[in-house]
């Protein structure tokens, strides 16, 4: 995994709550086996309205998405994140993320910064006095900042740590190899295995 | 120390602990299918990597699946190819897998607990969020993506920071007309859509005990549509006749040890939950959603709110902007509003006490002119079932289709979806905006309400049969 420290992009401003990863991948893009190339469902039902703010030119080329509260909620498919990256995303700001959602974006390296509903509606309201505003958002202070404007948000420490190291998990884990096997053998026997059924 | 259920599931698991890391958690079962694995098999593959333990892996085909002409091919060759892919995939990792056609094939939420695989006190996980169905016997299990889905293949651990824990405890008796799924309705429209965030839920008190296990299995279901990741019901003894005799149900000695350990796992009388709601279960009454996010509902005799009735300028916008896609005016009776297509099915109403609920309902009736009401069994064993008692004839002399087993119109990546403008009363789980195909609108309603629905013709109650 890419290495997150600092980024420096223009903003999108959705001003929508409760987000569901159905809205920002449809189902029906979900058949594929491949990791890339999901740009084009990403938000694909709001993007047939021409106003929809992804469609306005003003915004077009963004890396930070600015979204309202109970951001993706629902599914748990990971294919959310992977097309809010594909499409160029690299940072996701709201006061309220989705749990799956906010451990899938850490897994994958989306940054999903958590700051306070207020920071986020004057956000909203500079961006779009302003859509050329550069935002800077910065890993290792956890501050996002623009001109005189600056705010904290939160991230939760290890993801930052991993985010920072660009590591991967399951490396990490491997690591504990030995543990692992210590704990299978103290596990109850009456526990369950899938094995062929006789019936 | 005083611990919670879950604490107490979660301290049973854990592999390594480390000041500042999350906690290395043990996975005892790890339920597959089509949509989320295909890319974490190939990250394995990449790696170099085996599957750790795949006699604790278990795969199914449900959400791609078509539910007519299963005999054939899948005629979408999109679908087909990742379902191949699975195949493929469990093959070569060694992963049990039922196929369509095994009639061990369904669901995959309706396929562990059946085959007494989901037992109490489990870690359970599986790449989809419905994965909180499995808590309903005590087990804590949770939804997860597909990265996560990697590291459980080539790890069968998870790392994990704690959840908080929250109790939902259901005081008195659920009135006679109201079901799990109003019961569940009305818990989310209570706590929103947030409200459940970051917590483990503990669903308590006499009113859930006295539920069955498959009624238990739909409120634990929908934890996820109120932010929780996962849900949980303390085993009792509803719990171990559920399990006894089932095909992975521990036998003989090993079934004297496994309800000895069972029995342990309940909540200690003094222990704290980090949040608590109680909820009087004789105030409830039939429930249905209005709006493009389950804890927009409303009980059905209520009528279409008003977004000028809302405090918050949130929750305003969000209900101006549902009514609009939702094609409805505030103010409407929900009972007056018509529906087009009614889907009895899903892993959180596809189980056969939901599809006796419903022909009960339906049983000397005709679905409405215009209306096609779809009828998807959770599982092939559902339907066999079903099919031994009679359930399917109620079904299609009624007017109903009777299908094969799949996730079928849940979720609208299969052929069974609703077009733009068309309206359903569902007993899925999710009433986003396009959920159930592009542009449809969904109100999800119980197995009793959907008959009743799709008798009348508009929103309606066994009541309203007269």
């Amino acid at each position: 995994m890419e290495k997150f420290t600092v980024h420096e992009g223009r903003c999108v401003p959705l001003q929508r709550s409760n987000v569901d990863t159905d809205q920002i991948i449809p189902a029906v893009y979900l058949k594929r086996i491949t990791r890339n190339g999901y740009e084009d469902g990403l938000f694909q039902a709001w993007r047939q309205d021409p106003d929809f703010v992804l469609n306005r030119p003003e915004f077009a080329g963004a890396s930070i998405l600015v979204a309202g509260q109970e951001f993706g909620t629902g599914s748990s498919r990971e294919h959310a994140v992977w097309a809010l990256q594909n499409y160029g995303f690299k940072v996701i700001l709201s006061s309220r993320f989705a749990d799956i959602f906010r451990g899938n974006s850490g897994k994958g390296g989306l940054l999903t910064a958590q700051v306070t509903q207020d920071v986020i509606e004057v956000l909203w309201s500079m961006i779009l006095a302003d859509p050329t505003l550069v935002l800077k958002v910065d890993l290792v202070a956890r501050d996002i900042s623009a001109g005189d404007f600056r705010a904290p948000f939160e991230v939760d420490d290890y993801v930052r740590w991993r985010l920072l190291e660009g590591l991967d998990d399951i490396g990490i884990t491997l690591q504990q190899d030995a543990a692992i096997a210590d704990f299978e053998v103290g596990r109850p026997r009456f526990l369950p295995q899938v094995v062929p059924i006789q019936q | 120390m005083a611990s919670t259920l879950a604490e107490k599931v979660w301290a049973a698991h854990v592999v390594r602990q480390a000041p500042g890391e999350p906690d290395l958690l043990y996975v005892d079962l790890h339920l597959v299918h089509e949509v989320t694995s295909a890319q974490a098999f190939d990250g394995l593959r990449l790696a170099g990597r085996s599957v750790r333990r795949p006699d604790l892996t278990l795969a199914t085909e449900d959400h791609n699946v078509p539910t007519t002409d299963i005999d054939k091919p899948i005629a979408d060759p999109v679908s087909a190819l990742q379902v191949d892919a699975l195949r493929r995939n469990c093959a070569e990792f060694g992963v049990p897998i039922f196929s369509l056609g095994d009639v061990e094939q369904g669901i995959v939420h309706v396929v562990g607990p059946q085959l007494g695989l989901t037992q109490p006190g489990m870690i359970v996980v599986c790449g989809d969020s419905h994965t909180s169905t499995h808590g309903a016997f005590g087990a804590l299990a949770f939804g997860m993506g597909t990265s996560e889905v990697e590291h459980v293949l080539a790890t069968q651990t998870l790392p994990l920071k704690p959840f908080r824990t929250m109790a939902v405890t259901i005081n008195g008796t659920l009135p006679a007309d109201t079901t799990a799924k109003d019961l569940i309705l009305a818990i989310i429209a209570r706590i929103g859509t947030g409200g459940g965030q970051g917590y483990v839920i503990e669903y308590r008190g006499p009113a859930i005990e006295a539920l069955s296990m498959e009624a238990r299995m739909t409120i634990c279901n929908m934890s996820i549509e109120a932010g929780a990741r996962a849900g949980m019901i303390a085993p009792d003894q509803t719990t171990y006749d559920y399990l006894e005799g089932r095909a992975h149900a521990p036998k003989g000695a090993d079934w004297d040890a496994a309800l000895a350990y069972w029995s342990t796992l309940r909540t200690d009388a003094d222990a704290k939950f980090d949040h608590e709601v109680v909820i009087e279960a004789s105030e409830l009454a039939p429930f249905v959603t209005w709006g493009t996010n389950p804890g927009q509902g409303a009980p059905l005799s209520a009528n279409v709110p008003d977004p000028k009735d809302f405090a918050d300028a949130n929750d305003r916008l969000a209900a101006e902007r549902a009514l609009v896609y939702m094609g409805l005016i505030a103010g409407t009776p929900l009972r007056e509003v018509e529906i087009q297509t009614v889907f009895l099915g899903s892993c959180t109403n596809g189980r056969i006490e939901d599809l006796r609920a419903a022909a009960a309902v339906i049983q000397g009736h005709k679905v409405a002119d215009g209306v096609r009401m779809l009828v998807v069994p959770g599982s092939v064993r559902v339907r066999i079932a079903a099919e031994a008692e009679g359930l399917d004839k109620v079904f299609v002399e009624a007017g109903a289709e009777w299908r094969q087993a799949g996730c079928s119109m849940c979720l609208g990546m299969n052929p069974d979806q609703l077009v733009a403008g068309e309206r359903s009363a569902s007993t899925s789980n999710r009433n986003f905006e396009g959920r159930q195909g592009a542009g449809g609108r969904t109100h999800l309603v119980s197995p009793q309400v959907a008959a009743a629905s799709a008798v009348v013709g508009r929103l309606a109650s066994p009541a309203d049969l007269g």
